[in-house]
């Protein structure tokens, strides 16, 4: 069966005020219906970067597709006219942001909000997608759903906030869900309950999700395989398995040990509490023929510093994008 | 409940401040040298001190101060403003004759500076590199240094002199007969050229606070999100995004009732437009103390009711606001 | 790198001021339109002595057109000189507009800066005060004060700062809010630093910028007040103004368009001016464009 979604050596450029930078260089990745694929990494590492080139919702003007293809369903949405993106968006391919207090529109009710997407895609009437709305609110499970739907956004809680967002990307039944970092603006608790709450819904709907997080946490619970991504480009690629007990990158390794519970259930040592020193490297310097995790690594070797990684392929489907891969 | 109950306390306080416009402004009268009395004997060729006497206690101008301050507050609250001697007519019918047009100048004026206002603001937001940006930081720069009484005779040169598309003053031609239409067609052309004028001030303020909001809104998370949910780009801007950009323009809005009224009393001294400001010119220049204060308390009145109409409004567009005193 | 870090602070190392000016130079606009204001400034001061054609006294026919008999903008109803009127008008628009500007700036910071400073009733009383003010028709209400007490320019000049200092107290009130809750102020006060120690020489001088700009823009708006005021008549019959020579010529627009246009020309620069450097001002004053 053919993948969902195929994405070919993409290649996204910004415009910055020190020239044009490529946030993601050469990302090629499958989906397959129903699964969940976890993008992973720092913040400024592109990952919201490809959620966004997905959508279609590129910066206007600052942000392009340079190269590269985005293949859902046989077409090639890069090509794709504005008029067939927005039929895409919402309905086939929806997507719930970071900050659940600043996402919704603040002076429509929430089920106007929820409303407007069935309006939108499914012609419903009314008060057809206004009952549909509630329904949904009942699915992503806020009690009292037939009045809070009349609530504006400011009445509600974050959590709330999320779960609405959660109904509204839903409201159409996509085939993909992307959720970009749908957690991290919430408190602890809160957060479980929104994992929670994907996971069954995931098991209700069929439809994929692209989980971008830097939640390792979260990754081992909840998807199949992972991309690590570090400035712009694919790190480490595999099942979440295989590199969480095995990281092949040393990008890779640092995010892990930086979450202790995850290596202290799949391993016997318990390392001391460290992080990945160092910052990620700023956009202009994006796109150089080298490593550019060298100056973080521990690992770094002159070749690092001289030559972009070539990928290596393991035989249990880890991917890796480092020269010493093989050493790890 | 809150709604009403805030809106109540607002109107409270708004009677309060009317008190205090009163209370000052009569003070003001009776600080400045001379009286109604000194006004009546001058226009009519001088008087004795018998006949001077005789018109103070007609108008109770020998009474104390504070009993003479009380009688008027008494009588503004039975919609009796005094008698004005100039005009030989009661002040409040002086001005229910003359408000009419006053509030149709200042209406129509704000609601066109606002209408077009966000209408060129939302177009320049779009393309802040465009025709109608530059359009309306032009416009932004015109309407703020132009003199609105030079702007006013410009245009009455350009279109009512030169070109006879309007007519040169006034609020209709009497000459005129016919059914309604044909008079609400002829007041329009009355209207149209004062009207713009005094828009040309306001539309400055509101085009550039607007074009200013709907960058920011356009940028902002929940327009992203209005986006991914595959809306249109009309829905995506005019229902989204320009709900939210309302807000600060009207409360701008809000805040320039005064200065709309200032506007208008120069703009009706243009077009010799018959409103309350051509009024006031003639009774401030014949001293005519009794429609001075009248229409001070009325101009004051237009503000205050303005600000809470933009209240309301206000609540109406944003609903964080509705719970709120 | 380390060349851009030493002129970052040799920028430091500047007098606010000269920083200051280091931002407004680079605005063009703003730069032009000083020069524009300058220039206006000295024809206002040394025109009369360079033209010596007296504003009042009828030199040529009535409504001779501008560049006619050696009069460069003509003569008006009266025939009197439209040029020598214009320069003269100067003097009166630009005192008036100044010294209107710097009532409504004094009343403005003291109301605002009492008001954010003490807090509590004081505040309470002085903000009702400003509402109070802004519900005032401004125009109507000084053609009241002018009309009773007297067309003359100091009364003119109280009459219009009067009812126009409440944006300054506004603005000056919200920023002594804001700075009486920094750092530096908490530190002045716990080393025993008066009121008035805190008031002017702590927390006035870093709420400046923004008083400042908004006094340039004041001094436009008293300007056009002004000019309105006289366009009505209301006006020193002692004097000539900009606003006056429109008023008593536009019975006439239709045989005499330029009486009234080169007067408003003059009011419009001078305001336009005003307005671009006060845009200038502001871009420099202000901290957060200050990177760019």
């Amino acid at each position: 069966m053919a993948p969902l979604l195929e994405v070919e050596n993409l290649r996204i450029e910004l415009t910055t005020r020190d020239g044009i930078a490529p946030v993601i260089d050469d990302l090629s990745f499958t989906l397959n219906a129903g699964e969940t694929l976890s993008f992973v990494g720092e913040s400024g590492c592109g990952k919201s970067m490809t959620a966004l080139a997905l959508m279609g919702l590129l910066p206007d003007k600052i942000g392009r597709v340079a190269s590269g293809k985005i293949i859902f369903n046989n077409e090639d949405l890069t090509q794709a006219s504005d008029a067939r993106l927005r039929e895409i968006r919402g309905n086939d391919i929806s997507m719930i942001f970071q900050e659940p207090m600043t996402s919704l529109n603040p002076v429509f009710t929430i089920g106007e909000q929820i409303a407007e997407v069935l309006r939108a895609h499914q012609g419903l009437s009314r008060a057809a997608a206004w009952a549909k709305a509630v329904e949904l609110l009942d699915a992503v499970r806020i009690p009292n759903p037939k009045g809070r739907a009349s609530d504006y956004p400011f009445q509600m809680s974050g959590g709330q906030r999320q779960r609405a967002m959660i109904a509204m990307a839903l409201a159409c039944e996509p085939k993909i869900l992307i959720a970009d970092e749908p957690t991290t603006a919430l408190d602890v608790t809160v957060q479980a309950q929104i994992f929670d709450l994907l996971t069954d819904l995931r098991r209700q709907t069929s439809a994929a999700i692209i989980l971008i997080t830097h939640d390792m946490g979260a990754v081992a619970e909840m998807a199949e395989r992972m991309i690590v991504m570090y400035a712009g480009r694919k790190a480490e690629f595999g099942p979440v398995d295989q590199i969480i007990t095995h990281p092949r990158h040393p990008y890779t390794k640092g995010l892990i040990s930086c979450v202790p519970h995850i290596v202290s259930d799949m391993t016997e040592e318990r390392p001391d509490l460290i992080e990945v020193p160092g910052i990620v490297p700023s956009l202009k310097d994006f796109g150089q023929d080298r490593c550019l995790f060298a100056s973080r690594c521990a690992y770094v070797t002159d070749k690092c510093q001289a030559s972009r990684p070539s990928k290596k392929l393991f035989s249990n489907g880890q991917i890796a994008d480092c020269w010493h891969a093989e050493d790890l | 409940m809150q709604f009403l109950q805030t809106t109540l306390i607002r109107i409270f306080y708004a009677i309060v401040l009317l008190v205090a416009v009163l209370v000052l402004n009569f003070s003001l009268m009776h600080l400045a040298p001379g009286d109604v009395a000194d006004t009546i004997s001058q226009s009519m060729g001088g008087a004795d001190q018998e006949l001077l006497d005789r018109i103070r206690s007609d108008y109770g101008l020998d009474q104390p101060f504070l009993v003479q301050l009380g009688r008027y507050i008494a009588g503004v609250l039975q919609f009796d403003l005094g008698f004005s001697f100039f005009y030989n007519q009661p002040v409040t019918k002086l001005i229910m004759e003359r408000l009419p047009a006053t509030l149709l100048l200042v209406v129509t004026a704000q609601l066109l500076a606002l209408f077009l206002g966000v209408f060129l603001g939302v177009i320049s937001a779009r393309k802040p590199n465009g025709l109608t940006s530059h359009f309306v930081t032009f416009m932004a720069l015109f309407g703020y240094a132009a003199p609105v009484f030079w702007t006013g005779i410009l245009l009455l040169i350009g279109f009512s002199l030169h070109l006879h598309w309007f007519p040169v003053a006034g609020m209709r031609d009497v000459t005129i007969s016919g059914g309604f239409w044909v008079h609400f067609v002829d007041v329009l052309r009355h209207l149209i050229l004062p009207m713009i004028t005094l828009a040309s001030i306001f539309l400055a303020l509101y085009s550039r606070l607007a074009r200013a909001t709907m960058m920011e809104v356009l940028g902002s998370d929940y327009v992203r999100t209005a986006k991914s949910k595959g809306l249109s780009q009309r829905q995506v801007v005019y229902k989204h995004a320009l709900k939210n950009s309302l807000s600060p323009v009207i409360t701008l809005a809000g805040l320039q009732f005064s200065a709309v009224i200032s506007g208008a009393v120069l703009v009706e001294t243009v077009f010799s437009w018959p409103g309350l400001g051509t009024l006031a010119f003639q009774s401030i220049i014949a001293r005519d103390t009794p429609t001075i204060l009248g229409i001070l308390f009325f101009s004051a009145l237009v503000v205050i009711v303005g600000n809470l109409l933009t209240d309301i409004a206000l609540r109406l567009v944003d609903p964080r606001l509705r719970g709120r005193s | 790198m380390s060349k851009m870090e030493s002129e970052q602070e040799f920028e430091k190392a500047r007098s606010p001021f000269a920083e200051a000016w280091g931002m407004f130079r680079r605005n063009h606009t703003a730069v032009g339109a000083l020069g524009v204001l300058l220039l206006i400034l000295l024809g206002a001061i040394f025109g009369p002595f360079l033209y010596g054609v007296d504003p009042f006294e009828m030199v040529w026919a009535p409504f001779s057109p501008p560049g006619e008999e050696g009069f460069m903008l003509g003569t008006d109803y009266l025939g009197r000189d439209l040029l020598a009127m214009i320069i003269s008008g100067a003097r009166v628009s630009l005192l008036i507009g100044l010294s209107a500007a710097l009532v409504s700036i004094l009343i403005g910071v003291t109301v605002g800066a009492l008001a954010g400073f003490y807090r509590g009733w004081v505040e309470e009383v002085l903000m009702r005060v400003t509402e109070f003010f802004q519900v005032l028709p401004t125009l109507l209400f000084s053609m009241v004060l002018v009309a009773l007490f007297g067309a003359s320019l100091p009364m003119i000049t109280f009459a219009i700062g009067v009812v126009s200092w409440t944006a300054v107290a506004r603005i000056t009130r919200s920023e002594f809010l804001r700075i009486r809750e920094l750092e530096y102020v908490m530190a002045a006060r716990a080393s025993g630093g008066s009121n008035k120690t805190l008031m002017f020489t702590v927390i006035l001088p870093n709420a400046l910028p923004p008083i400042i700009v908004q006094s340039a823009l004041m001094v436009g708006s008293a300007i056009l007040f002004e000019a309105g005021l006289s366009f009505l008549g209301l006006t020193d019959p002692n004097v000539v103004s900009w606003g006056q020579i429109i008023g008593s010529n536009r019975q006439y627009i239709l045989d005499a368009g330029y009486t009234v246009t080169f007067p408003g020309i003059a009011i419009f620069v001078t305001v336009l001016a005003i307005s671009l450097v006060g845009d200038g001002l502001n871009d420099a004053l202000n901290p957060k464009l200050r990177q760019r």
